[in-house]
């Protein structure tokens, strides 16, 4: 199987692309559901009664219900489509946290969140006087199940925990995180954004009451992210955008809203984006998620070999395999991140230098930056030999000046 | 790849990775704080006058080579020149790194600031090498808006 035959702009570009974490790169098979979606169906959905509206609401609505298959919700209207995982999290943040959190309660968040599932708790509660705390990791870079009982608390309201760490790629212990955050009767929030591209999401089987993930780092066109949640907590939240569409009758001073999932979807949606989700989901399910796990378990083996036996790196990555997932962040001792990255571009190789939006995260590392390569389906063991050759003309460039 | 090496040349290489500017002065007229939010360079800035002429500058901080190394190159090239002077090489490396061109000629006034024309041709590292002439560009800024720096105005 050549899946880097089916991305056109791997072969467009001579590039080792290591950077799918903060978006992969798209198939041709989703760029030509977007191009026949254009030339077929557009139209506005849910506002026309002429066929080609109720055709572009189809489309619309049976991807809604091939995510729900995809992720094997309860039910479709569980479903609701937003710009990305930062907008799903500001959703549940507002409709859920402001009005459901009060002094004394606490939100219980792990200290690896990215900053979308972290400044809009910030937010929360402050307005609502409950109270921020943090689950800290150990030195292999994973939160204990000790931790995790002394955090969750009888007071804790409201859980939000990051499936894979997008720096560390830590796969945290969600399952036990959800059971117990369920006896001390708190919601858990669980952010799949660098989980579902690799892994198959069950969420009756995880039992989280919601998940966030974002189209664009698993094949679909960016702009178009996904919440899901349960129904019965779903039904009791308040809007979150007003607007068109998510309405029931307006009158001069209120409003009756639409029941699920429309309530959350103010506004003429993202139905491209939401085409291309759906085509992302078909190739995905085309390839399956044995086959994914395969592969990469392959590649991030050899990634984790082959780097290891750099002794200029030092690399932010738990020693227990079966935990870590789909990044590896590194530093050479002693150069900035920032220049690595460059003299890696200089090679073709794209990996991410910077906080990767986990500020925390880093001064709880005590660094203020990493380099992060990032894997998928289409990285070859040759893009992890094209990574180490950067690495070693980077550190040759440096070594005689670094301050040892 | 030619631009890389040119970027990282021996003088960058130097300045950047340990320089002797990397310090304290001991009576500061102006401190200035720094920093690119998206790659962590964060630099502060001490300017010490001596009527309008830069009698020293300093810094600490941390971030990448090129940052470090633009400071400490920008304290050598602008230390000794009057306030005017100082201002008038400032432009002249912003517009050098944003490519807007200038004359062999004008660039040579500034000395060895002149090693980071091939970061002009790396986007991503502009905001780098540009940092520290920020800094120091709203340093006197401030300092000339609040009265404290009193630049001639003879020109
Ligand atoms: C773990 C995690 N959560 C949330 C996000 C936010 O995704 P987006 O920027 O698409 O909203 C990202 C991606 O950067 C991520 O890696
Ligand atoms: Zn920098």
């Amino acid at each position: 199987m050549d899946i880097k035959q089916d991305f056109p702009i791997l072969n467009n570009r001579k590039i080792t692309y290591l950077d799918s974490g903060a978006t992969t790169q798209k198939p041709k098979q989703v760029l030509d559901a977007i191009k026949k979606y254009y030339e077929n169906y557009n139209a506005n959905p849910h506002r026309g009664a002429y066929f080609l509206s109720i055709e572009a609401t189809e489309e619309y609505e049976n991807t809604r219900t091939k995510i729900a298959k995809f992720i094997n919700a309860r039910n479709r209207e569980e479903i609701i489509f937003s710009k990305n995982a930062t907008e799903s999290l500001n959703l549940i943040a507002y409709s859920y946290g402001m009005d459901n959190l009060k002094s004394g309660d606490e939100v219980v968040l792990s200290i690896m969140e990215h900053h979308s599932n972290l400044v809009p708790w910030q937010k929360v509660t402050k307005a609502t006087g409950s109270t921020l705390r943090y689950m800290y990791m150990n030195d292999e870079f994973e939160i204990s199940d000790e931790e995790i009982e002394s955090k969750i608390t009888d007071k804790t309201k409201v859980v939000g925990i990051t499936h894979v760490s997008n720096v560390l790629g830590t796969i945290n212990n969600i399952e036990k995180i959800i059971k117990i955050a369920h006896k001390k009767g708190a919601i858990v929030i669980v952010d799949c954004s660098q989980s579902i591209p690799h892994m198959r999401i069950d969420v009756q089987k995880m039992d989280a009451d919601f998940i966030v993930f974002s189209g664009h780092k698993m094949l679909s066109p960016l702009g178009i992210g996904i919440l899901y949640g349960k129904k019965e907590i779903l039904n009791k939240m308040n809007p979150f955008l007003m607007g068109g569409d998510m309405i029931e009758y307006v009158y001069e001073q209120d409003t009756t809203f639409a029941p699920l999932p429309n309530k959350f979807e103010a506004g003429t949606q993202n139905v491209e984006g939401v085409i291309g989700l759906g085509a992302a989901i078909d190739y995905i399910e085309s390839i399956g998620y044995d086959k994914i796990q395969e592969i990469e378990e392959e590649l991030i083996d050899y990634a984790r070999q082959e780097l290891s036996k750099l002794d200029y790196l030092t690399l932010y990555m738990t020693p227990n395999r079966e935990n870590h997932n789909g990044v590896i962040s590194f530093n050479i001792k002693g150069v900035h991140p920032h220049d690595v990255a460059s003299i890696l571009d200089s090679e073709g190789v794209c990996v991410r230098s910077g906080n990767h939006c986990a500020q925390p995260l880093m001064r709880f590392l005590g660094i203020d930056s990493t380099c992060r390569a990032s894997f998928y389906i289409y990285n070859t063991k040759e893009d992890v030999d094209n990574l180490v050759k950067g690495l070693n003309k980077a550190y040759n460039m440096f070594e005689k000046y670094i301050v040892k | 790849m030619d631009d890389l090496e040119q970027a990282y040349n021996e003088l960058i290489m130097e300045h950047g990775m340990n320089s002797y500017n990397k310090k304290k002065l001991d009576h500061a007229d102006f401190c200035e704080l720094g920093h690119n939010p998206n790659c962590g360079d964060e630099i502060s800035l001490e300017l010490k006058l001596n009527g309008n002429i830069i009698e020293d500058m300093a810094f600490t901080g941390h971030g990448c080579a090129i940052s470090q190394a633009s400071t400490s190159i920008m304290i050598d090239t602008l230390k000794g020149k009057t306030l005017e002077e100082a201002k008038e090489i400032i432009k002249t490396f912003i517009e050098m790194i944003k490519r807007e061109t200038k004359t062999e000629e004008e660039l040579e006034k500034l000395e060895d600031a002149i090693a980071f024309k091939n970061v002009s041709n790396m986007p991503a590292r502009v905001k780098c090498a540009l940092l520290a002439w920020h800094t120091l560009e709203d340093m006197i800024n401030k300092g000339e808006e609040s009265g404290k720096i009193k630049s001639d105005c003879c020109h």
